[in-house]
């Protein structure tokens, strides 16, 4: 048996561990770097997708590392505003209740690939008369293609996908129609410095127009978008610290408990013991995730709820029968008759003396059972019992799920959770499976 | 025939992998056994004397680093002839082994009877027959009650436990029978009984004994010969009527010099210090930092020397021959602080 | 008055035994660890309490020690009744009664290091200075000779030789200044050449603290060195009761006699001679044999006398008691 400290010294021998190490370090890491870039209040803020909040960001695209891949050059999403450096603006006030605004928004595109979309939206300030817009659209080629003209309200949005006429006039869809190379059959886009021009008029002194343009990405952010256009990556980034927090309190909880619990039932025996035994046993036969399902649909699907829960039913789990095979020779073990002859109490006994001794042994069990409450975690995501509020790993994947997300192609969704997941099982558990070979000997090749 | 059933063990070496570097268990040791007559392998724990078995046996451990010797047996040298030749030929058929602790490795499920016929099942073709009277015959020579034979091991008391090893050892008839600490866990009266039983069988059939034991009372029991172990070497060996009344080597003589008599006997001694590691034995002789007779020379390992009777011991104080040697050893030292016997005062 | 003040420890008909049961609940008989065990231990007096395996002398360890209750009998301990302690008592208690087990290494708590295996004995007793903490730990590790003190303190049970270890198991024992010492086994464990180093110890500090000391052991050849009397016991029974010399040289009882048959000194004549000793095996602690416990292995066994009745304890000589019916005053 071995001291504890020089046993987690010992885990530098295996190259396994410090792989282990690093998986675990890299996602602290990315849980630290979560919490304190975002924290939860505008985490669970951006994840609830309320108005306004995703407008620049395209849908379903895949995680920009597909452009890392050689040969790839998808469309990134760009953003121009009014109030860009590149962005030239021009008021020509002719009378008082008279002005032409003259907006013109470049935009370099050098991709290979069109983009998704392109949206032009605009705001106006006005108090009684509108002001009107026309949109113009300037090809590097030197080509003007007249958009629309419309009078602006408080804000209006100018989808280029949705303008059926402008498709029938560049005949193709009007998002492609616009940086596609004119003259060639295929559809390929041009690059180079292309132009939004506004031309406002307004009707009041005091009136003024903001634009800004849109072009929707093929491929956005490190985790791509999900169908709400949702930056996936503040779910996976959050996803790190929710998923260790629950992995490690409901780890630590439940094993905690259940050996105080197991240890009490070993040191007092009879009754304590035999009451303990079959409270264990009529746990066993609860199913644990219906009712996980029955308290998440009528109660509460709060994470921390769950967590309460999980531990809860942890108190009297099948633990305590391994515990219990661990403690029960330790008890008659003869450091304990002499400690109790130097009149050592019960309390001491169990806290000092019993469960110190298996101290070793708990620990890599302890390691190895993080991951498995941190997969609980998304399988209950999964079935729609995941915290209604926080984004974690588990509703990612039960909105890719939900959207049939492998069934379009979308494999980003799944595999960016999904590999999270992995690697945080893979972490623990190799790190678990050193630790054990460290304090069991047995299972140490010689 | 001169050969039949002799052991000689020459320069055996067994070393085992360890973190710290190899484990010098088994360092050199040669050993001789005629038939019929039993060694009895005497040392303190950690001194390889288990290790020595093992090896006898090649039942080795994976973190074997080295292993080598010669082990002729019969009049030839075992150690040459495959694994599968070895298990087919030699172990159990020949030499068998008691292994320390045994009694507690028995199969909880299965009876005694049939756990020691199944070791005849495996190593001697036998019908069912004549497994069963071979089986009854060595449960009486071992005065197992036959009633015994198809109990469960928990059934049975240590005693009887450990009779049912030997006789899984006995069964096959090997020549040549390693006991390691046969009765080292057992009450006094059992083990008198099963050393008058090991006896009994010595004489009586001429079975050889290697007796490995740390206790010095006990091995007198059986022994013809005595080996000192120490450190994983033999550092002395003889007669066990010259070895018991008069030791040579300066271990062998505080060994001695520490076992308590119950009839009579002198004050008691123990050794300061503590044995060697077996990873970084001391260079030279391997017991110079606990001896009181240290010299110069013991910088550099002794080799045997051999006495007129037939002992050798380890030691450079019998460069000179017997008589010099334990003339040296006679010389008084102030660093014995002997125990006197009678108890302490009534009215301390 | 003399003779009471001198009495350090005395047990009455001490009865010791464990219910049985089958399935868990039905009641199926007891194993009378200890049945019936009288005797008288003065102070700075050594008693050795010799017998096998299995014949309850570890269990009259423990029931000295209070881990066990005693479901018969009494024991006094300097005049007080142990029945009657208060749960105050009962600390008192515990601190003057010092525990030396078998098996050094299983003794100590091997996640504890030797300053703290130390200490705890103190913190449970009360001892909260801190500064008396560490002398008391040093003076104790002294007194055992684990020196110098300051290379001991930190390390663990593990890295202590076997002797160390139970060095350290008798610093722990009498840190607390006991007035007895209850030492199960203390050497069968270790080494010879240990062995009397640690004999050597413990008789050195029954000398210096005039200790009280219950040496248990099933080898007699060592009781010659360390103890005042003997007290022999089989079956759960004390068979006989006697100073060391006159058990050693001249034992009453059939099972002493066969007991000092049984123990081999070092001498090449015993390869060649067969030991007399009775066969059979202890009897079973739950239902013993009737009458004398060792008369079916008895080879002086009377009939009609010895399966029948209990021998009461006869005594052939002075301060020399046997319960053996061949003792019987005609």
């Amino acid at each position: 048996m071995r001291n504890l400290r020089t046993g987690l010294k010992e885990l530098r021998h295996y190259p396994s561990a410090i792989v282990g190490l690093a998986f675990i370090a890299t996602l602290v890491a990315l849980a630290l770097y979560a919490v304190i870039a975002l924290p939860l209040d505008d985490a669970i803020r951006l994840w609830r997708a309320g108005e306004g909040i995703w407008e620049d960001t395209p849908r379903n695209a895949s995680p920009v590392l597909l452009n890392w891949w050689p040969g790839n050059n998808h469309a990134e999403t760009i953003v121009v505003r009014c109030s860009d450096e590149a962005a030239t603006r021009s008021m020509e006030r002719l009378s008082d209740d008279f002005a032409i605004i003259d907006i013109s928004l470049p935009l370099e595109f050098t991709y290979d690939g069109f983009p998704d979309d392109v949206r032009v939206f605009l705001e106006a300030d006005y108090e009684e008369r509108r002001p009107h817009a026309a949109l113009a659209w300037k090809t590097p080629d030197g080509r003007e293609i007249e958009l629309e003209e419309r009078t602006l309200g408080e804000r209006a949005t100018y989808v280029v996908s949705g303008d059926r006429r402008l498709a029938e006039r560049l005949g193709t869809e009007a998002h492609i129609g616009l940086f596609r190379q004119p003259d060639i059959e295929d559809d390929v886009p041009l690059k180079g410095r292309y132009e939004l021009s506004v031309e406002g008029i307004l009707f009041e002194p005091e009136g003024d127009v903001r634009v800004r343009l849109v072009s929707y990405g093929r491929v956005h952010g490190l985790a791509g978008t999900d169908h709400r256009r949702r930056d996936l990556t503040v779910a996976l980034l959050w996803g790190a610290p929710v998923a260790l927090a629950f992995g490690i309190l409901a780890a630590l909880g439940s094993t905690l408990t259940t050996l105080v619990i197991a240890a009490v039932g070993v040191w007092f025996g009879r009754w304590v013991d035999a009451v303990i035994q079959r409270l264990t046993e009529l746990n066993a036969i609860l199913p644990v995730l219906p009712l996980l399902v029955l308290i998440g649909t009528l109660y509460s699907r709060s994470i921390w709820v769950m967590l309460g829960v999980v531990i809860a039913l942890g108190v009297f789990s099948l633990g305590i029968k391994v515990y219990r095979a661990m403690l029960l020779p330790v008890r008659n073990a003869p450091y304990i008759e002499a400690a109790r002859a130097y009149g050592a109490g019960n309390f001491r006994i169990v806290f000092r003396y019993l469960i110190p001794r298996v101290i070793p042994v708990i620990v890599p069990q302890l390691v190895t059972l993080i991951p498995s409450y941190v997969f609980l975690e998304a399988t209950l995501a999964l079935l729609g019992l995941g915290d209604p509020l926080l984004p974690t790993w588990g509703k990612v994947l039960q909105d890719a799920f939900q959207q049939g997300a492998l069934y379009k192609g979308y494999y980003y969704w799944v595999l960016g959770p999904a590999l999270l997941l992995m690697f945080t099982g893979l972490g623990f558990a190799m790190v678990g499976f050193a630790l054990d070979r460290i304090f069991n000997p047995r299972l140490r090749e010689l | 025939m001169a050969e039949n059933g002799r052991l000689r063990l020459k320069d055996l070496y067994l070393h085992y992998r360890s973190q710290k570097g190899p484990v010098q268990a088994v360092d050199g040791v040669s050993l001789h056994l005629e038939r019929g007559r039993a060694v009895a392998v005497l040392g303190e724990s950690g001194c390889g004397k288990s290790s020595l078995a093992r090896a006898i046996l090649r039942l080795l451990p994976r973190n074997v680093e080295y292993f080598g010797g010669e082990v002729w047996l019969d009049g030839r040298n075992v150690m040459e002839l495959s694994e599968e030749k070895f298990r087919r030929e030699v172990r159990w058929v020949r030499i068998a082994l008691v292994a320390q602790a045994a009694m507690n490795a028995l199969n909880p499920v299965v009876r005694v009877g049939k756990q020691v016929a199944e070791a005849l099942r495996v190593h001697r073709q036998m019908t069912g027959k004549q497994v069963r009277r071979r089986v009854r015959d060595v449960f009486r020579q071992l005065e197992v009650p036959e009633d015994f034979i198809d109990s469960y091991p928990f059934e049975l008391s240590g005693g009887m436990r450990q009779r049912a090893v030997i006789a899984m050892a006995l069964a096959a008839g090997p020549r040549i029978v390693i006991l390691d600490e046969p009765t080292s866990a057992l009450d006094l009266l059992t083990q008198a009984n099963i050393m008058n039983a090991l006896k009994r069988i010595k004489e009586e059939q001429g079975t050889s004994f290697i007796f490995i034991t740390h206790d010095v009372g006990t091995s007198s029991e059986l022994a013809d010969e005595v080996a000192v172990m120490y450190a994983g070497q033999v550092v002395e060996v003889g007669r066990a009527d010259r070895f018991f009344p008069d030791p040579l080597h300066p271990y062998s003589r505080k060994l001695m010099a520490s076992v308590p008599r119950l009839h009579g006997g002198g004050g008691l001694e123990f050794i300061p210090g503590q044995p060697p590691s077996l990873v970084d034995p001391p260079e030279g002789c391997r017991f110079m930092p606990r001896c009181q007779f240290s010299f110069e020379k013991c910088r550099e390992a002794p080799p045997l020397f051999h006495t007129d009777d037939g002992r050798g011991v380890r030691c450079w104080l019998y460069e000179q021959g017997c008589e010099a040697g334990l003339a040296a050893q006679r010389e008084p030292t102030a660093a014995v602080e002997p125990m006197d016997d009678t108890p302490p005062p009534e009215d301390a | 008055m003399a003779e009471h003040n001198n009495r350090l420890m005395a047990a009455r008909d001490l009865q010791m035994w464990f219910p049985v049961r089958r399935w868990g609940f039905i009641p199926a008989g007891a194993v009378r660890a200890v049945d019936g065990v009288s005797f008288e231990l003065r102070r700075g007096e050594a008693v050795a309490v010799v017998g096998e395996s299995g014949c309850g002398k570890s269990t009259l360890a423990r029931t000295l020690l209070a881990i066990h209750t005693p479901t018969g009998g009494r024991i006094t301990f300097e005049g007080r009744d142990m029945e009657q302690f208060t749960s105050r008592e009962m600390r008192w208690y515990r601190r003057r009664v010092g525990y030396v087990q078998q098996d050094p290494y299983g003794a100590l708590p091997p996640f504890m290091n030797v300053h703290r295996i130390l200490r705890e004995p103190l913190i449970v007793n009360g001892v909260r200075d801190r500064q008396e903490q560490e002398e008391r730990i040093r003076d104790g590790l002294r007194e055992v000779r684990l020196v110098p003190v300051e290379d001991f303190l930190d390390k663990f049970p593990h890295m202590l030789s076997g002797g160390q270890q139970q060095r350290l198991v008798i610093a722990r024992a009498i840190i607390l200044n006991p007035g007895l010492l209850i030492a199960d086994e203390p050497v069968s464990m270790l080494d010879a050449s240990v062995r009397v180093e640690i004999l050597k110890l413990l008789r050195r500090i029954q000398d210096a603290h005039n200790l009280g000391v219950c040496y248990i052991t099933h080898d007699l050849s060592t009781v010659r060195y360390f103890s005042h009397r003997i007290m022999v016991m089989y079956a759960g029974k004390l068979v006989e009761k006697a100073p060391v010399g006159g058990l050693l040289d001249d034992p009453c009882h059939p099972y002493t006699r066969a007991l000092l048959r049984a123990i081999p000194d070092p001498e090449p004549e015993n390869a060649r001679t067969y030991r007399p000793v009775p066969g059979g095996e202890p009897p079973s602690l739950m239902n013993p044999p009737s009458g004398c416990r060792f008369h079916p292995r008895c080879e002086y066994a009377i009939a009609g006398l010895c399966e029948v009745e209990e021998p009461p304890h006869f005594v052939p000589r002075a301060d020399h008691e046997v319960a053996c019916w061949l003792f019987r005053e005609e």
